[in-house]
């Protein structure tokens, strides 16, 4: 089953096989939450763009200096599709999110474009933007423990959300909060809104999140690491809810995450970030059969393998730390760390720029090396390991 | 909630009887003479001795002494004072008057508190967050006596706004319940303040916020609730310190209040007076505190469930 070019420890099982999803090695692993929604089986992404950012910049003036958490950022996602932003811890993946929601605290300063339907959201007013906040974008957020406020019923929550942006009878808001309980497969709906936080489970508070996000039909959805703070058996289900619900509302996923093997099975497409830029997008499938970019490369040999034995299943991290982003050294922000780095990667950055196919790009000097070897995560193995 | 009320009420019933036990044992059965130091400069005279030994029941243990004296508390039978006046007559005339500073009190304390720790804690860093950390700190700084004698010679005597002292008018009471509350008003605001800066940064309001609600809405609705929770513990603990700061009070501006009473009649060494008048203010204290509780309980609804 075995694609040629797949590499050892990537956990995208072979598209070839009838899309691969219901083969039992998936759901077994234990430590597998990667493949769990049937993203093929879906409705696929649309032609209207929604939301497009454009050299998106943001940074924080700080007592120790600037720290740019975020330097150009550029993408664009259309109906029903999904796309993944992966990075390290402190990629810049949240801020850049938060930008797009206009959560960022007063002190970041922005730059750049965010087009929501080609409006740029940060040429308009506070109450603009408050108007499309929470009904044509909303977010979901990392931890559901702390996301919901704890004197508040969860039905009065979820009716806020409408009631904020629509004038009806708070009946009618909490009917609407009820049917959107039954959508993220809450049971007893109607019992369940009269609850507080602390009466749901982490797994069922995210679900009342995703109802939250969804109950105004949204056209984007920021789902920040929705499901790291999960138990590793849910996680999955509130994935699958996640691209369940997407079409049911048509909106497009911004489904943010430091693990590769989540977006394996939902995202459409992937952009890697790195010390607050993207340096590789492509197809999901492309970025793990077939990365241009070493960072991506070690991000794929330090995720459990689905074979689930040998060598393969050790965790490998990259070596090293992400840069500082008050001082970014010169050059390629990943030649520290990087096993392909030559000298000019410590003279000059990288641009995105095209690889071997089409839309698929990647900022590295030499991501042709990447293209010659089969497995690209080869370069990560430490000695005893390398074949 | 309705088993939460009859645990709470459960819960009261040993407090009441420590507290007015120990008030009473204090009172009458310390070691040594039970008369010594109870009528003024002189030795008690024998009469009033055996009034009091028949009426306190001295003659009986100490347990069974305070039972009988509960009992009669609670038919309304609170004793009388040295020379013969009803100390339950003086309490109902004396408590609304406690009573009504008091509670001025609290809402000073509650209604201008709040609203000067929400103007802070919004608007952090900026010129009336400042205004009110340093004018809360000057009030926290200054003892109440001080604090009434400049409250009552500046706005009393030289700008005549107020009465200077007690003349049986509500209005009467304003400036001493100003000054009564002030250092609790200065606690509430910088508390108030220092939970509304806190969970403004919570998690729940970002998602708040990310819902597109508006800041009004974000604050008052989503911070100010949680906030309030421990300003309604503070003010609930904060009762018992108001009666005190009430004898003082009470005293400046010669209001004939409850805590008038108590520093005359421990003054005057009258300790049917005393007792019977702290017995009731343990007792008034316990009730504010039950509800205070309850709520709390309202407010925060894991309080409720636990
Ligand atoms: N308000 C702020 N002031 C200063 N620096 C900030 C601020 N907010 C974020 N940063 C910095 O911006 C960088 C990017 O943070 P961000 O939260 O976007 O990372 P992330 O990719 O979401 O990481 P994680 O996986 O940990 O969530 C971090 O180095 C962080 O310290
Ligand atoms: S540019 Fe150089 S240092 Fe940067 S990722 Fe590519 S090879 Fe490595
Ligand atoms: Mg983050």
């Amino acid at each position: 089953m075995t694609n040629p070019s797949m590499p050892i420890g990537a956990p995208l099982p072979d598209p070839a096989a009838g899309g691969g999803l219901d083969q039992p090695a998936v759901t077994e692993s234990a430590a597998e939450v990667h493949v769990a929604t049937k993203l093929e089986e879906t409705a696929g992404p649309g032609d209207t763009e929604v939301l497009r950012v454009e050299d998106l910049t943001v940074s924080f003036p700080t007592d120790d200096g600037l720290v740019r958490a975020v330097r150009g950022v550029s993408y664009a996602v259309h109906e029903r599709e999904v796309l993944g932003i992966v990075g390290e811890s402190g990629s810049g993946k949240s801020v850049s999110s938060m930008a797009v929601m206009g959560l960022l605290p007063k002190s970041a300063r922005i730059a750049g474009k965010i087009l929501y339907r080609g409006d740029d959201l940060l040429k308009k007013s506070p109450k603009q933007q408050r108007a499309l906040r929470g009904r044509k974008i909303a977010m979901i957020f990392q931890d559901p423990m702390t996301a919901l406020n704890p004197v508040y019923s969860i039905g009065d929550q979820l009716a806020e959300a409408v009631l904020s942006h629509e004038i009806m009878p708070r009946k009618k808001a909490l009917a609407r909060a009820e049917e959107m309980l039954a959508l993220v497969g809450i049971p007893q709906p109607k019992r369940r809104l009269d609850n507080y936080p602390h009466e749901f489970s982490g797994g069922m508070r995210q679900r009342a999140m995703i109802a939250m996000a969804v109950i105004n039909n949204p056209d984007v959805i920021i789902a920040d690491e929705p499901t790291t703070a999960l138990d590793v058996t849910v996680q999955a289900q509130i994935l699958e809810t996640l691209v369940q619900v997407k079409d049911e509302v048509n909106a497009a996923i911004v489904l943010i995450t430091h693990d590769l093997g989540v977006v394996a099975g939902m995202a459409h497409r992937v952009l890697v970030m790195y010390a607050g830029k993207p340096v590789e997008v492509a197809e999901t499938d492309r970025v793990f059969y077939h990365p241009r970019m070493p960072y991506t490369a070690g991000l794929l040999g330090s995720i459990p393998s689905l074979e689930g034995s040998g060598s393969g299943s050790r965790l490998r991290p990259i070596v090293g730390t992400p840069p500082s982003l008050i001082n970014l050294p010169k050059g390629c922000p990943f030649s520290p760390r990087c096993p392909l780095a030559t000298d000019i990667c410590h003279e000059s950055e990288p641009p995105l720029a095209a690889t071997d196919e089409l839309g698929h790009v990647a900022a590295c000097h030499h991501w042709d090396k990447l293209a010659e070897v089969d497995d690209p995560t080869v370069y990560f193995r430490t000695e005893s390991e390398a074949v | 909630m309705g088993r939460y009320v009859v645990q709470r009420l459960g819960q009261m019933v040993p407090v009441v009887i420590g507290t007015t036990f120990l008030i009473y044992a204090l009172v009458w059965s310390l070691p040594g003479d039970p008369f010594a130091a109870k009528c003024g400069d002189r030795p008690c005279p024998q009469n009033y001795i055996d009034r009091m030994t028949a009426e306190y029941n001295l003659d009986d243990p100490l347990p069974l002494a305070y039972l009988q004296y509960m009992g009669n508390l609670l038919t309304g039978d609170f004793g009388q004072t040295f020379s013969g006046a009803s100390i339950a007559d003086e309490l109902l005339q004396r408590y609304p008057t406690t009573l009504q500073l008091t509670v001025l009190a609290i809402l000073v304390e509650v209604v201008i508190g709040v609203a000067a720790g929400v103007l802070a804690g919004t608007r952090r860093g900026g010129f009336l967050d400042n205004l009110v950390l340093v004018s809360t700190l000057v009030v926290v700084s200054i003892p109440v006596f001080v604090l009434g004698l400049l409250a009552q010679i500046t706005f009393g005597v030289r700008l005549g706004w107020f009465p200077v002292t007690s003349d049986g008018t509500l209005f009467s009471l304003v400036l001493p319940a100003i000054v009564l509350g002030s250092l609790s008003l200065a606690f509430v605001a910088r508390l108030v303040r220092a939970n509304l800066v806190e969970n403004l940064r919570t998690d729940y309001v970002r998602t708040a916020i990310a819902k597109g609600l508006t800041r009004q809405r974000v604050i008052g609705v989503h911070t100010l609730r949680n906030s309030l929770i421990p300003v309604v513990t503070f003010v609930g603990a904060d009762f018992g310190g108001l009666l005190g700061g009430a004898v003082v009070v009470e005293g400046i501006f010669n209001i004939p209040g409850v805590g008038n009473m108590i520093f005359r009649g421990i003054n005057a060494h009258e300790g049917a007076t005393v007792t019977a008048a702290v017995t009731v203010l343990v007792l008034v204290f316990l009730i504010v505190n039950l509800l205070v509780d309850l709520l709390y309980a309202v407010i925060d609804p894991r309080i409720r469930h636990a």
